[in-house]
């Protein structure tokens, strides 16, 4: 009797403990939420900055624009383009590194206990190396008088340079190069942790390889999937320095196009609204994802 | 000729398989040929690393033969990939699908080979009944005991209802009542279904209980085929006897038409054309206690009551141990130290070469 007191005092007393994350938690990722949620609702400054006065304007133009002549509101095609060219860049990195992310996590796993620490290494590499300095090696290799484009020539394969630079393509290459690390490891997690004699058993259960790899392999190294895709597709959303650098001022994604209202654009309203919008958009996909992905297997 | 035989489900011919090459070249398997008989309860039985799983490997397509080739009920199966072979397995450790339920994981087979859902399902059921896990069927495996996870694991590889049942020492992690239980539940299936049992393991008892043939292995090599009651009254040589059972082994020297052992003592055994040095394999049943003065002169070394018998060592005058097995209460009570006369039932008894 007198223990389950105890007990039941120590876990009253208990969340004392967690003081420290919970001011963390409010102070430094709430707080500052809260102020880009209260800003996106205030009337714009002349300059920069907000105006203390209630304002829909800034979630207004998120979607719509107003014609500077007649007043008239339509529907803000650019905006929309770059909201769909963010979430398909996203998907398409996330898919590219998930198909290069297999098999190298998968080569990793498999090989000698003493040698995997070292491939493990050679993973992480890229992220010792400033993201800039990274993106910029990126444009040395796909830019018209680049690594790639010479060798193409040179070998005779092109006769003009392939224009890479400035379009989707680069920045998808440089996004998938980027990010693969963050596939890359939690699906190794996983893999190392498969039980390869399943393997085994669904050959000697009539499946062939492709059905050893979709009913037996994928279904036990889900949770690595989920994880591989959520650590890729989310930074792949907000990205900045990668559209900015490989796809140039046209090719803009939805960090891109936030930045700009906080600075050429001076629409902070406007700046805070996007930057809620990415938030609900990898909220609204993070639960999608994961409500399709535990659904039950076709098994069933 | 032999292909032309029906009744043959696996045949095997000069089966070797090399490990490496070179000087670290690892022979698993020598020159094995074996013929298993459709219908048969075969074990294979041998020490670890004999070369007993290999071969159950080869059969189940996981590995391929360096040497010789491996027939299916006629068809030659030696390179074909495990996956379009009509062979199970029931692995060692189980490998069961954690992500899928009993029912999904003994239907798992059917499914892949394109069967009907609904005749899936009837299936299921009925191997599920079976092995009696009827009310196990949406349980995920981690939710099921050892036994219960060993049931499954038989069932998922009955299911197909394939032509030839490997099992790859499936009782090893049971503890012992178990296994008992499951050594009479597994050969209960295999009359019930009539599909060929090939089962591999190390345990003789195992073997010798539940097997219509024993096909003894070791280093590699198949030393002996036969029925229980062959290769443990007959052994070949001193490695099955000593295997099977075990076995007292004299050696001594043929006398005429009987063998003189290291006592000086003749024993009158069957001696078939064996001359010169032999071994003789003799049951520890087939010795028998006697008062001080009959037989042959011994001394008890150490007794071991086991219930119904008593194991008595015993050392003769040349030094030589042997042991026997005596039913408890007609041996009264003797303790070590006791000079005491055996008798070796010599009729009884095994003549190997020296």
């Amino acid at each position: 009797m007198s223990q389950r007191r105890r007990q039941r005092t120590k876990g009253a007393n208990g969340w004392l403990l967690s003081t420290p994350a919970l001011i963390l938690l409010v102070f430094a990722a709430s707080g500052p939420l809260l102020i880009v949620a209260i800003y996106s609702v205030l009337e714009k400054g002349d300059y920069s900055g907000v105006r203390w006065i209630l304002s829909g304007d800034g979630w207004f133009r998120v979607l719509f624009e107003r014609d500077i002549f007649d007043q008239t509101v339509s529907l803000a095609d650019a905006n929309l383009s770059i909201f769909w060219r963010s979430v398909k860049l996203s998907v398409a990195t996330t898919l590219i590194t998930f198909a290069l992310g297999l098999p190298t996590a998968w080569f990793i796993a498999t090989r000698p206990a003493k040698v995997r620490a070292f491939w493990l290494f050679l993973i992480t590499i890229p992220f010792w190396t400033n993201l800039l300095i990274r993106t910029f090696a990126i444009m040395e290799v796909v830019r018209n008088e680049g690594i790639l484009n010479t060798a193409l020539m040179n070998i005779g394969l092109i006769s003009e340079p392939i224009q890479i630079m400035y379009t989707d393509t680069a920045v998808l290459i440089g996004m998938a190069y980027v990010y693969l690390p963050l596939m890359v490891l939690p699906l190794y997690a996983a893999i190392d942790r498969f039980d390869f004699r399943l393997i085994e058993a669904g050959y000697d259960l009539y499946a062939s390889r492709w059905q050893v790899l979709r009913s037996v392999i994928l279904p036990i190294i889900k949770p690595g999937i989920i994880a591989g895709s959520i650590l890729v597709f989310i930074p792949s959303l907000g990205a900045y320095v990668t559209p900015r650098l490989l796809g140039g001022g046209k090719n803009m994604m939805i960090g891109n196009f936030i930045e700009l209202q906080f600075g050429q654009g001076q629409n902070w309203p406007l700046g805070a609204a996007l930057s809620t919008v990415l938030l609900l958009i990898v909220l609204v996909s993070l639960v999608v994802y994961t409500r399709v992905s535990s659904r039950d297997n076709p098994h069933g | 000729m032999h292909g032309l035989n029906n009744n043959i489900a696996v045949d095997a011919r000069n089966i070797g398989k090399i490990y490496g090459t070179g000087n670290e070249a690892v022979i698993a398997l020598g020159d094995v040929s074996i013929s298993i008989e459709k219908g048969e309860f075969f074990t294979l039985l041998g020490p670890s690393g004999c070369g007993k799983t290999t071969l159950l490997r080869c059969i189940a397509g996981f590995e391929t033969p360096t040497s010789g080739s491996i027939h299916l009920s006629g068809t030659d199966i030696t390179y074909t990939p495990p996956n379009e072979r009509p062979v199970n397995t029931v692995f060692q450790s189980y490998a069961l699908f954690p992500h899928l339920t009993v029912a999904q994981n003994v239907g798992f087979g059917l499914k892949m080979l394109g069967k009907p859902a609904a005749d899936i399902a009837k299936s299921v059921a009925r191997v599920l009944a079976l092995v009696k896990l009827e009310d196990f069927a949406d349980r995920l495996p981690a939710q099921l005991s050892g036994g219960q996870q060993q049931r499954v694991a038989l069932a998922r590889a009955l299911a197909p209802e394939p032509e030839v049942l490997l099992l790859d020492e499936p009782l090893s992690a049971l503890d012992l009542k178990l296994r008992k239980e499951m050594q009479s539940e597994l050969k209960r299936l295999q009359t019930e279904t009539g599909i060929t049992f090939i089962f591999v393991t190390h345990d003789q008892e195992e073997a010798l209980t539940m097997s219509n043939r024993i096909g003894v292995m070791s280093q590699g090599a198949l030393l002996q085929v036969g029925t229980p009651h062959e290769i443990y009254e007959h052994p070949v040589n001193r490695f099955v006897a000593d295997f099977i059972g075990e076995t007292n082994f004299l050696d001594g020297q043929v006398d005429n038409a009987q063998v003189r052992i290291g006592t000086g003592d003749l024993l009158d055994v069957p001696l078939g054309d064996h001359k010169g040095l032999v071994t003789l394999a003799i049951r520890p049943e087939q010795v028998s206690v006697e008062p001080q003065g009959t037989g042959i002169a011994a001394t008890i070394t150490e007794t071991t009551y086991m219930g119904t018998d008593t194991h008595y060592k015993l050392s003769l005058s040349d030094g030589s141990l042997i042991v026997a097995r005596v039913q408890s209460n007609s041996a009264g009570a003797r303790s070590a130290g006791d000079v005491v006369g055996i008798r070796i039932d010599a009729a009884a008894v095994q003549v190997l070469k020296s």
